[in-house]
């Protein structure tokens, strides 16, 4: 290191380790056995969340505690997709510790290092990679300091469960905690580290049970919501019926004067603050007002035609050969448009936030899946510094997307300044449904063509609002194009009435059910079956491959659909994965109510880190992607949100449950690939293929509710009896 | 405001509280048993179950009066002497869980299930779980737990 870099150092900034002072900093870098061996400004200053990716210095991501246990700090947070065990197996195998000596803290900005947010299937991918590589290295320092320690050659010591031994002489032992002491590691290794290999794993690729169960199962599991505080105050806070309506006039006169209720105002920002949440909820009752809600132009009828009339340039994100030889190529074209609604995400813990201000500093306790990104937000809101803010992330009950927008803690933070006290904001049901960010209705129009030999020469495709994600096809096309009108979008503005935003696998549910839905239209033309079709197009090895074990695990035997067996099959790749659903449906013909029977998922991820967990994270895709597929939709007039309860939205329930059969192809050559969300994306498209197979009417809008599966069938029986 | 006294997790209580007030937030303000949840206010999700003289009952739409006198418990309550209850148990074996949020719920609706029902079928543990509502999508692994639980209570209670 050079002496200007040297000096450069703002030392009483810098913390190594979240509990190291400057002083104690200095004397590590005074000797002793462990030395200083680069500072690495950069990567120090980046691990106290200011820079932007992660950081190089293994201490930002794991410290050796005294009593030999070790803490993993990770941006990443728990919403029930398990990265709490599957980070923690990384770093035990790394390091050589058991998997129950591993504490982990999640979604700290104070403690952890920075992270974008815990969405797009990312944890295992890219924060897999530098834990790994953080967890050899301090390994490696660890050996190197347990030679010097027991005055033996490094490659005659071998490391297991935190204890360094001489291979020559068992005896000669020394643990990971007597070479640290509970200080931070301050050396560095010279090289890179080398990562284990599968065959090396200890606790990769093993099954291991969620370590938050025990605490999820006898309630002491905390979720922001369960955070108290002495003096702290539930606030609710006065909504408007509709986006884009405004407050006209208010009567706060009946709250003013009841005891216990504090009455905040700052321009159209009103709430009322009491020591109970439901007193807040009665007093809020009290207020008088009344608002100019613009006209209702827009509803869940005509969106689809203003979509399309309101579309931005289209942007090509694939193409090769030329459509309109495709088209001359052609001898059967196929033109169809899909669609799909607004649908909401509905966790079943609603946004919630506690926010304390003492002095210039807050401290915001949050449901959320982007920590980091909001405390820049709250900064901005509250006019602080962001290093005097600090976002602490208590388990999430769930997120799908929704909880990357995190407006309660902005909410709960000016009330905490307006106020003095310690605010809580938990919205209710109504508000958790009227502010979130919907994945959007989209609209997707398909031109595809087949030669009379079943060969796809044409495909050419637009999507409108759903996003690029999943819209480029895999299959052996000569002359396709693919281009989207419209991105997902954020927050509110745009063609949308209200906030739209990612939704588990955004993009890619909408473009999966679109293209593998007219996949099969074109199997049935061809007369072949959907998934002998698939695979005569298809030279993808991975899709290939899933596509089959998935046939296989079923039990799939070929005919032509409808066969009135009701089976359907879909692919897709998301986050780097590779999905292949089959499904059987069993559909009232009378009511239109369809029961998925049977789904089996072959998932290729590559390297499996907790196979476990992967399975679960697969049979919650499917299971939740049922929602979509048949009930969840967000009716509307205007701004207003008709639905606010489960009543009227209806997600999956126990009755649903189709048998869920679960294939993980042995992909160990390929680095770990996103598990969370891939499994959901060919839910519409599997169940619209096993609807047809069953009952020969082709569904081209989600979800397929009981009236559009009625409709359906009642166009396909008049073609029926045309053609016959 | 009223006193109302009741059993809480097999502990007298009396409460000075304006008993219209929910169960819920008199349980998660007043008492700080913040293992019942909220999840809806209406009803509809069952994530703020809690036993009443061994009968599930939704929390937030139940005045703290109704339960004067009678025997309540909450998931705190479930495990005894540090022990698992054998259905909290199952939950941690099969991984029925995810985001956990609505897990105190299930588990309780499944005690008061069993309590009726020592040995359900398939059939009936979808039905009786039917309105509480999971948007992870743990249903099958849960259904398993129940299943597991009930054969490993046989003969214990």
């Amino acid at each position: 290191m050079k002496e200007d870099e040297y000096t450069e150092l703002d030392f009483s900034d810098i913390i190594i380790g979240p509990h190291l002072n400057r002083r104690e900093f200095v004397k590590l870098m005074g000797g002793g056995i462990i030395i200083l061996f680069s500072i690495g400004a950069p990567s120090v200053l980046q691990a106290r969340g200011r820079g932007r990716g992660y950081p190089d210095d293994f201490n930002a991501y794991l410290r050796i505690e005294e009593d030999g246990r070790v803490t993993c700090f990770t941006g990443k947070v728990e919403l029930g997709q398990g990265v709490i065990t599957s980070l923690a197996q990384m770093l035990a195998d790394e390091l050589d510790v058991t998997l129950d000596s591993v504490d982990m803290v999640m979604g700290d900005t104070s403690l952890c290092p920075w992270d974008m947010g815990t969405f797009g299937s990312m944890s295992t991918r890219f924060f897999g990679p530098p834990l790994r590589a953080a967890s050899a290295e301090a390994r490696a320092v660890l050996i190197e300091l347990a030679a010097e320690y027991l005055k033996a050659p490094k490659d005659q010591l071998k490391a297991k469960n935190g204890t360094i031994f001489d291979k020559t002489q068992n005896k000669r032992r020394v643990t990971y905690a007597q070479l640290t002491k509970g200080k931070t590691i301050a050396r560095r290794m010279k090289t890179k580290s080398a990562l284990k290999t599968p065959s090396e794993f200890n606790v990769m690729g093993k099954d291991f049970l969620r370590s938050d169960a025990l605490e999820k199962v006898t309630g002491k599991a905390k979720f922001a919501g369960d955070i108290r505080l002495p003096g702290m105050l539930y606030a609710k806070i006065l909504r408007p019926p509709a986006h884009g309506a405004k407050l006209k006039s208010v009567d706060t006169s009946a709250v003013e004067k009841l005891a216990g209720v504090q009455l905040v105002r700052d321009d159209d920002f009103i709430a009322v603050l009491c020591k109970n949440p439901d007193e807040a909820e009665n007093a809020l009752a009290k207020i008088k007002a009344e608002f100019d809600v613009p006209d209702a132009k827009l509803d869940d009828k005509n969106i689809f035609e203003h979509l399309v009339n309101n579309a931005p340039r289209r942007n090509i994100v694939d193409q090769g050969g030329d459509v309109k030889t495709g088209e001359k190529l052609a001898d059967v074209v196929v033109e169809e448009t899909y669609l799909n609604s607004y649908v909401a995400h509905a966790p079943t813990e609603t946004h919630t936030a506690l926010a304390k201000i003492e002095g210039d500093k807050a401290t915001v306790w949050a449901s959320t899946q982007t920590p980091f990104p909001l405390k820049d937000q709250l900064a901005q809101a509250l006019g602080f510094s962001s290093q005097n803010v600090r976002v602490i992330t208590p388990f999430v009950g769930g997120g799908f997307g929704g909880k990357s927008r995190s407006t309660q803690a902005i909410e709960a933070a000016r009330l905490a300044k307006l106020t003095g006290k310690p605010v809580q904001v938990a919205w209710s049901r109504a508000e958790e449904f009227f502010y979130d960010t919907f994945r959007p209705a989209a609209v997707v129009k398909i031109k595809s063509g087949i030669t009379n030999s079943g060969k796809i020469v044409l495909w050419d495709y637009g999507v409108y609002f759903a996003g690029a994600r999943g819209s480029q096809h895999f299959y052996d096309v000569p002359h396709h194009c693919t281009a989207t009108f419209g991105e997902w979008g954020r927050g509110s503005g745009g063609p949308h009435p209200f906030g739209t935003g990612a939704w588990r696998a955004p993009a890619n549910n909408t473009n999966t059910f679109a293209r593998e839905s007219q996949i099969d239209i074109m199997a049935s033309k061809a007369k072949i079956d959907p998934v002998e079709f698939r695979l005569k197009n298809l030279k993808d090895k991975r899709m290939r491959r899933v596509l089959q074990a998935a046939a296989e695990k079923f039990g799939w035997s070929p005919s032509k659909a409808p066969s009135g067996r009701g089976f359907g099959a879909a692919c897709g790749t998301d986050s780097g994965t590779y999905v292949a659903h089959i499904a059987e449906v069993e559909v009232d013909k009378r009511k239109g109510h369809v029961q998925v029977k049977r789904v089996v998922c072959a998932q290729d991820m590559g390297l499996v880190i907790n196979p476990e967990g992967a399975k679960i994270q697969i049979e919650g895709c499917i299971t939740m992607g049922l929602g979509y597929s048949l009930t969840e939709e967000i009716h509307f007039k205007g701004g207003k949100i008709l639905d606010l309860l489960f009543s009227t939205y209806q997600i999956p329930r126990f009755s649903w449950l189709p048998k869920i059969e679960t294939v993980l192809i042995k992909a160990e050559d390929i680095s770990p690939q996103g598990g969370g969300e891939p499994a959901i994306i060919c839910m519409g498209a599997v169940i619209a293929n096993a609807i047809y197979d069953a009952t020969g009417a082709r569904l081209l809008q989600l979800p397929m509710t009981p009236e559009r599966v009625k409709e359906a069938m009642a166009i396909y029986s008049q073609y029926a009896a045309v053609t016959t | 405001m009223e006193k109302v006294s009741f059993k809480l997790n097999d502990n007298p209580i009396s409460l000075t509280v304006d008993s219209e007030r929910m169960l819920l937030w008199v349980l998660r303000t007043d008492l700080g048993l913040t293992g019942t949840k909220y999840g809806c206010g209406a009803g509809l999700c069952g994530a703020c179950t809690v036993i009443v003289d061994n009968r599930a009952v939704r929390s937030c739409r139940l005045p703290t009066k109704a339960v004067e006198g009678k025997e309540v418990l909450t998931i705190e309550g479930l495990a005894k002497n540090g022990k698992l209850h054998p259905i909290q148990e199952a939950f941690v074996k099969h991984d029925a869980l995810q985001c956990g949020f609505c897990t105190p719920g299930m588990i309780l609706n499944a005690y008061s299930l069993l309590l009726r029902n020592s040995r359900p079928s398939r059939a009936e543990i979808i039905e009786s779980m039917e309105n509480n509502l999971c948007r992870c999508g743990a249903h099958t692994r849960i259904v398993d737990a129940i299943q597991s639980a009930a054969k490993e209570m046989k003969g214990v209670s």
